[in-house]
């Protein structure tokens, strides 16, 4: 390799200059990204930020060269260790790919060869690149199995992707990047797939790997507190054009762009909170990459527009000055106030909480599953759901919070009547709805429980118009008496999610993801909903779309008194919009309390490990750093004993190994605060707080 | 695995089971035992002469049961008229006493063809090997081909290459036997029309067609001359199929995440298409090619009857056109079992190919 | 006496026969392509090139099958004294200016009439055939996915039973005079032609059940309408069945059709019941699905509102592939001389008269066998563009 030596430690490792790519229909030219510089140092992390369409992905897989057949690169350079990239053949792009730019992907199951074993994929890299004998290449391959921290490593390198768990692929494919210890290591939202409790084993492994083996990263990812932890500088994309790059200090306290200061101002901090500091949501939608406006690409949706500036011209780069390569591209940076507080938001009071509507009494649900793939052998039974009890008021917010396998999913199927549960009641407004499936349930008892899907492009019926589908929902529920009176109330319906009334008859194809999930809450509200189970619903969305989602949810339960019980897998949304919360593991409730008791010690030790797993956004937070040893058991296999047993940090501190013999009973700590879990009120009582927000 | 095989097995029974019982059915309609009686007997037999006729053949029990018979799980009938004793299982002119009490297929008893004149177990095991040669060189022909025409086109899709080779396999899939059949024929072995008399003008071949328009006598000897034209012309309508399959199943891997792992690690492109994307892309088109052979049996019986090749397919036409039941019924119970197999082998030999569904 | 054509005056002569044809073509192109942006799915097949060909073909044979009148220079059943094997151009003996162009056959029939007479044969009944394949396939595919279970056992057994079964031998069990005799053919038309009915009343009354009034009267209209044509497809004089008078018996279809378009719905629905079950295996786990469950609607409104629809892509391409596979075996029947009678003009039953004389005087067999490997080349371009344009959505 000899670009390897002649090359100049001190020059940045990757420089793009001007990069524009564009993809090539039939029908146009669709610019990707526009005018894109930024620079990698040797052993420096980079981070690309945006929404998804904003190009980020597209600018790394231009530099591995990789765009397919229809995009090309248009204009500019990227130089990777002084050679032009963009005009190299596709031997030498062969040479550099995997040895020298090593990329990890979002889909860690889908970039594993399916029929290939482990050990054949990791080998094939320094075979390929250095000439490795197959021994030698396996036996490196067994070292550095082991040093992305995988047990067991002459198992896995036998095994077939399949058999590994999502982390431990992950885990593989990270493996495979190092393989050839190269200087630019590209991660395309590596932990996106993965659950936040595995996220944070990865983010640990990948700082500790660029540390270890001093490899420069570019790191993609939408989401602001990941990179925060994991990079030193990072670049702000909007639209296909880098709107602000700067150091993590400088961006995340002194931001100089309005793009970044509203994408600050949506997410859920700490601190904000629905009632007195509302999330302030970005007005408008994204641009198609064919309709982007004239000028400044963010112009329609800042507050600080200025028409016949802003979009009169194209909007170049500008350096801050007395910065540490900080720059931005805004014309009115300099004259904006950036430490003005925020207008006075809306402040509402908090809404009352009244009688209990939902009464879950010792349910549980368990499943039979044939054991073997070609039936027969002997049923198993996985045990979704196990002695679930709580109560849900009127106008309350019941966040139930777990990771995959624990179980929400199907205590939501139970409620709305899809499975019935295998034992234990359900009480809905006073009536026993335990066995009784939907089917049987009467009009008024469906309508008052509804629905909201996690995933936008899948809750719609594509071939059905927006409006013909909340109509639907009127006739079954029996609302209105004549077709004209139904259309007239799914025209309100759209008011009442803020859509406009035109909507009524386009297809969901022409609606975006935050539209479709709008028509989604209209839907479930169209027979006056009382109780609203909302599985992961912004999950899917955008940042900037999230906030204008909850607070709609919000508006909307505020004037319907709706019990409204969030399931999701995020707790800083969570924290920000519920009264009280129940973390699941494994089908057991492990801790149920208000948001307060939750949020802060004593914890169970599930929720600490959690609470510290989440990537905040926020520099003056400095949070513990647990991070839990392997994977989420499976529902169909669980452990003996506490659930949580296999991954606890704090067994040790439980005597005689009653946490691998004894199901741990419910205990209450305070007023309406339970936890599951064996350790002394001693122990709980001194645990730490997890997450410290440092005085400003 | 075991388990999973013996239900396998279970179903192909059950499945045998109700098919022979509807072939049997429909053979024995009333119309076809009058018909059979016609045809045996005299044909200008009066309607009572046939009942008469079908009753002393045993035709006249109930169809299960004469069904129960012609499995062996039922004893066969007998019948004592006159003092002389028939039977289903005894032979004419033979001691009744001896006769066996049961004769089905399941004591290895097929059955007398009525058209060949002769044991119909003789008769398939003769057709069945001839037809064995012929599908041996149509699969030998056809899987190769279009597996690298599938894998070629599949490669990179949309390329001229793609393009060229996807036109000749949908053209191929348009072209059934008899159409091709006959397009060959007239191409290659019509001494008016084709290339034919162009080369026998020329001198270049000795007879007066270039291939002979029949197949015949490849039932002794098997050669190039005169096999290819039947081969081909089997072989070309399945090509195509397969090659379509192999292509959507080959541009789908190449679209996967793991091919583009692959290329961004530096594997050259013959390598990505060898070593990372043919096995994943064979698992579909492999329960293709074994569910080809139930279309083959199609095939092979338009090939036979149009060659004059007197194979399987040519008796079951034979059998069918002639109202010869029990052989009817052997052929029919041949090719279910054909069908069956190639069922539980593909279906095997797709749990062995993808390490997915080989847990534990 | 004229003398006999050249190969260039006979395709000039068949050009010309064609010319309602060409017309027919050039306007439906120049419509559709002016408005492709605004036909969805259809318009886009314009901008695939293979898509067009195929489309161009499949409307050919259509087309001739329309204007079959105007495009025949001979009766396709009469033969002509010394015509017997007529070489193609030959003018017919006995009147002026009549050529056989495309020859004659061995009983001296016009070869090139017989072809475009044919096309008539099998553009009506292939896909109404594949139609019916499709109600079939359809009214049982979709619970078979939706509920799984025992249905799904009970009824992917019957169809694998089917599919086990080699299509020559059921032709030749089932399509025999003495089958059609013993009235099994109506017997299994009348279970066959009552899904499209059955199909109907569901569709209708899944979706229109809140509102009883409308549904009431669609149904009522459905069941005079439909039950009329059931019956009247299916009353034949001096059969088994016959239930209507002949005066309201407007439709007749001969045993021996009814029984060929039978056995190819038969053979056909199994697959296509594969196939949709595979669709709604997939589309039943889609959000939509849950949330039209959790508002309490009833399963064959999800299936028939919620999921059918949107499995409409696989099934149209199918829906080509499988006219062009049920021209095939219309072909294979009369290949092997059954159910159609001798007489007929039908492109399988010519090439078996044909291949008798093959290597002597290949034309009476090669021009139908050319014929029906152009429309089903024809069906397959168009299916293949018609899947690749969907795909680019």
């Amino acid at each position: 390799m000899t670009a390897k030596t002649d090359w100049d430690p001190t020059k940045p490792i990757l420089e793009i200059e001007n990069l524009s790519i564009s993809f090539f229909t039939r029908l146009r030219e669709i610019p990707a990204v526009m005018d894109f510089s930024c620079t990698v140092m040797p052993g420096e992390a980079m981070g690309l930020v945006g929404e998804s369409g904003c190009g980020k992905s597209t600018v790394a897989l231009a530099v591995m060269r990789d765009l397919g057949k229809n995009g090309r690169i248009v204009g500019g350079s990227i130089k990777f260790k002084g050679r032009d990239l963009t005009t190299m053949s596709d031997e030498e792009l062969r040479h550099i790919r995997g040895s020298e730019i090593a990329m990890i992907y979002q889909e860690p199951m889908a970039s594993l060869n399916p029929a290939m074993k482990i050990g054949a994929q990791l080998a094939e890299v320094p075979m390929i690149h250095e000439g490795m004998a197959k021994e030698e290449a396996w036996k490196l391959a067994r070292q550095i199995v082991a040093d992305v921290r995988l047990p067991d490593p002459d198992r896995i390198l036998r095994a077939y992707p399949h058999q590994l768990s999502g982390g431990q692929q992950q885990r593989i494919v990270i493996a495979m990047a190092l393989m050839s210890k190269p200087a630019l290591l590209i991660l395309d939202e590596p932990t996106t797939a993965l659950d936040v409790t595995v996220e944070a084993g990865i983010v640990d492994l990948v700082k500790d790997l660029g540390e270890k083996y001093g490899t420069s990263m570019l790191f993609i990812s939408h989401n602001l507190g990941l990179v925060l932890e994991v990079c030193d500088r990072l670049c702000v994309m909007y639209s296909g054009e880098a709107v602000e790059t700067g150091s993590i200090k400088e961006v995340f306290d002194r931001m100089r762009h309005p793009y970044t200061q509203a994408l600050f101002r949506s997410i859920p901090l700490p601190g904000a909170d629905k009632n007195s500091r509302p999330l302030v949501a970005i007005p408008g939608n994204f641009p198609l990459p064919h309709e982007r406006p004239p000028g400044c690409n963010f112009g329609p949706r800042c507050s600080y527009f200025a028409s016949g500036r802003c979009d009169a011209q194209e909007i170049p780069m500008e350096v801050v000055p007395g910065s540490d390569r900080h720059a931005t591209r805004c014309l009115r940076w300099e004259e904006i106030d950036w430490n003005a507080p925020l207008k006075a938001a809306v402040k509402t009071e908090k809404s009352a909480i009244g009688r209990v509507v939902l009464k879950m009494d010792d349910l549980r649900k368990y499943y039979e599953v044939s054991a073997g793939l070609f039936g027969g052998g002997a049923k198993k039974v996985v045990k979704a759901n196990e002695t679930l009890s709580f109560e849900a008021h009127e106008g309350e917010t019941l966040a139930i919070v777990g990771e995959s396998g624990c179980g929400k999913s199907t205590f939501a199927k139970v409620l709305m009547g899809l499975e019935t549960a295998t034992s234990g009641s359900i009480m809905l407004f006073d009536e026993n709805v335990q066995s009784t499936p939907i089917q049987k349930r009467n009009t008024d008892t469906v309508s008052k429980v509804q629905m909201v899907f996690q995933n936008p492009f899948d809750t719609l019926n594509p071939s059905m118009t927006v409006g013909r589908q909340i109509v639907r929902a009127l006739e079954i529920f029996g609302e209105g008496k004549s077709d004209e009176e139904r259309r007239n109330r799914m025209l309100e319906l759209l008011d009442l999610v803020k859509l406009p009334r035109a909507f009524a008859d386009r297809m969901p194809r022409q609606l975006s993801g935050g539209q479709k999930q709008r028509v989604g809450i209209a839907r479930a509200f169209a027979g006056g909903a009382k109780i609203v189970v909302a599985d992961e619903p912004v999950s899917a969305l955008d940042v900037s779309v999230q906030a204008a989602v909850t607070d709609l949810l919000m508006e909307i339960q505020r004037k319907n008194k709706t019990t409204l019980l969030f399931i999701s897998h995020d707790l800083s949304i969570v924290r920000y919009l519920s009264d009280r919360v129940m973390v699941m593991y494994l089908g057991h409730v492990v801790e149920l309390g208000s948001t307060d008791q939750v949020f802060s010690p004593p914890y169970h030790p599930y929720t600490e490990a959690l609470l510290s797993a989440v990537p905040i956004a926020d520099t003056h937070v400095t949070k513990q750093r647990i991070v839990l040893e392997g994977d989420i058991p499976s529902a169909m296999n669980p452990p003996p004993g506490c659930p949580f047993q296999t991954r606890c940090r704090w067994k040790s501190k439980v005597p005689g190994g009653l946490c691998e013999r004894e199901m741990p009973p419910m205990k209450t700590l305070a007023a309406g605060h339970q936890i599951k879990c064996h350790l002394s009120d001693e122990i709980l009582n001194h645990m730490e707080p997890v997450i410290k927000i440092a005085a400003e | 695995m075991i388990v999973f095989v013996i239900r396998r097995i279970l179903t192909m029974v059950l499945t045998a089971l109700c098919l022979t019982f509807i072939v049997f059915y429909l053979t024995n309609l009333p119309a076809n035992l009058e018909k059979l009686a016609k045809s045996e007997a005299s044909a200008r037999m009066s309607d009572e002469d046939v009942t008469k006729w079908i009753e002393r053949n045993g035709y006249a029990t109930p169809v299960l049961q004469r069904y129960g018979e012609w499995l062996g799980i039922v004893p066969g009938w007998t019948r004592t008229e006159e003092g002389v004793t028939t039977g289903r299982c005894i032979p004419r002119g033979s001691d009744p006493a001896l006769a066996p009490s049961h004769c089905g297929i399941l004591q290895g008893d097929w059955g007398f063809s009525t058209v060949f004149k002769q044991p119909v177990s003789s008769i398939i095991a003769d057709r069945l090997s001839a037809t064995g040669w012929l599908m041996f060189w149509v699969m030998a022909v056809m899987v190769p081909t279009a597996l690298v025409i599938g894998v070629l086109s599949g490669m990179r899709e949309g390329s001229r290459l793609d393009r060229g080779l996807s036109i000749f396999s949908i053209a191929s899939t348009a072209t059934p036997e008899y159409v091709s059949g006959v397009v060959l024929i007239a191409l290659f072995a019509s001494a008016t029309t084709g290339i034919s008399p162009w080369l026998a003008e020329h001198g270049w071949i000795s007879g007066k067609t270039l291939f002979p328009g029949t197949a015949t006598s490849a039932m002794e000897n098997i050669t190039f001359w005169n096999f290819a034209l039947p081969v081909a012309t089997i072989a070309l309508y399945g090509t195509g199929y397969i090659a379509r399959m192999t292509r959507a199943s080959m541009t789908e891997v190449m679209t996967a995440q793991y091919i583009r792992t692959a290329r961004l690690k530096g594997v050259s492109f013959p390598n990505v298409v060898l070593k990372h994307a043919l096995r994943n892309a064979l698992i579909a088109p492999f329960t293709v090619i074994m569910l080809q052979f139930p279309w083959l049996l199609n095939g092979v019986v338009i090939v036979e009857t149009l060659f004059n090749y007197k194979g399987f397919g040519w008796t079951l036409v034979q059998a069918a056109g002639n109202n010869d039941i029990e052989l009817l019924l052997a052929c029919s119970v041949v090719a279910v079992f054909v069908v069956l197999v190639t069922q539980l082998i593909s279906d095997i030999g797709y749990v062995f190919l993808n390490p997915r569904i080989r847990v534990s | 006496m004229a003398d006999a054509l050249s190969w260039g005056q006979i395709f000039g002569r068949i050009f010309v026969q064609f010319i309602p044809v060409w017309i027919a073509l050039v306007v439906l192109f120049a419509v559709s392509i002016a408005f492709k942006r605004r036909l969805g799915l259809y318009g886009k097949l314009f901008d695939s090139p293979i898509g067009m060909i195929g489309f161009a073909l499949v409307m050919f044979w259509v087309f001739t099958a329309f204007f079959a009148q105007m495009i025949m220079t001979q009766d396709p059943l009469t033969q002509v004294s010394g015509m017997k094997n007529a070489l193609p151009g030959m003018p017919v003996k006995g009147s002026d200016g009549a050529f056989y162009l495309l020859g004659g056959d061995n009983l001296a029939r016009d070869v090139f009439s017989r072809m475009v007479a044919g096309s008539t044969i099998v553009v009506q009944i292939a896909p109404l055939a594949t139609a019916f394949a499709f109600m079939v396939g359809v009214t049982l595919g979709l619970p078979a996915g939706y509920y799984g279970g025992k249905l799904d056992t009970t009824l992917s057994f019957l169809a694998n039973l089917i599919l086990a079964f080699p299509v020559i031998l059921l032709f030749y069990l089932l399509v025999t005079p003495e089958i059609a005799q013993s009235g099994l053919p109506q017997y299994m038309g009348m279970v066959l032609f009552l899904f499209p009915l059955i199909f109907l009343i569901v569709l209708v009354n899944s979706r229109l059940y809140v509102k009883p009034q409308l549904r009431n009267m669609l149904i009522a209209g459905i069941v005079v309408i439909g039950g009329w044509i059931y019956l009247a497809l299916l009353s034949e004089p001096d059969t088994i069945f016959n239930p209507l008078p002949a005066a309201l018996d407007f439709i007749s279809v001969p045993s021996n059709i009814l029984i060929v378009f039978v056995s190819v719905v038969f053979v056909n629905a199994p697959t296509v019941f594969r196939i949709i079950r595979g669709l709604v295996l997939d589309i039943k786990t889609r959000d939509y699905v849950a949330a039209s469950q959790t508002r309490g609607e009833g399963p064959w409104y999800i299936m028939l509102w919620e999921i059918l629809p949107n499995a409409r892509g696989p099934l149209i391409v199918d829906f080509c592939l499988r006219i062009g596979y049920t021209t095939i075996l219309l072909g294979t029947l009369g290949f092997f001389g059954l159910g159609l009678s001798p007489e007929s003009p039908d492109w399988g039953s010519t090439i078996n008269a044909g291949r008798k004389l093959l290597a002597a005087f290949p034309h009476p067999a090669v021009v139908p066998a050319l014929a029906l490997m152009s429309l089903v080349l024809g069906l397959n371009l168009l299916a293949d563009g018609l899947r690749e344009e969907s795909l680019k959505d």
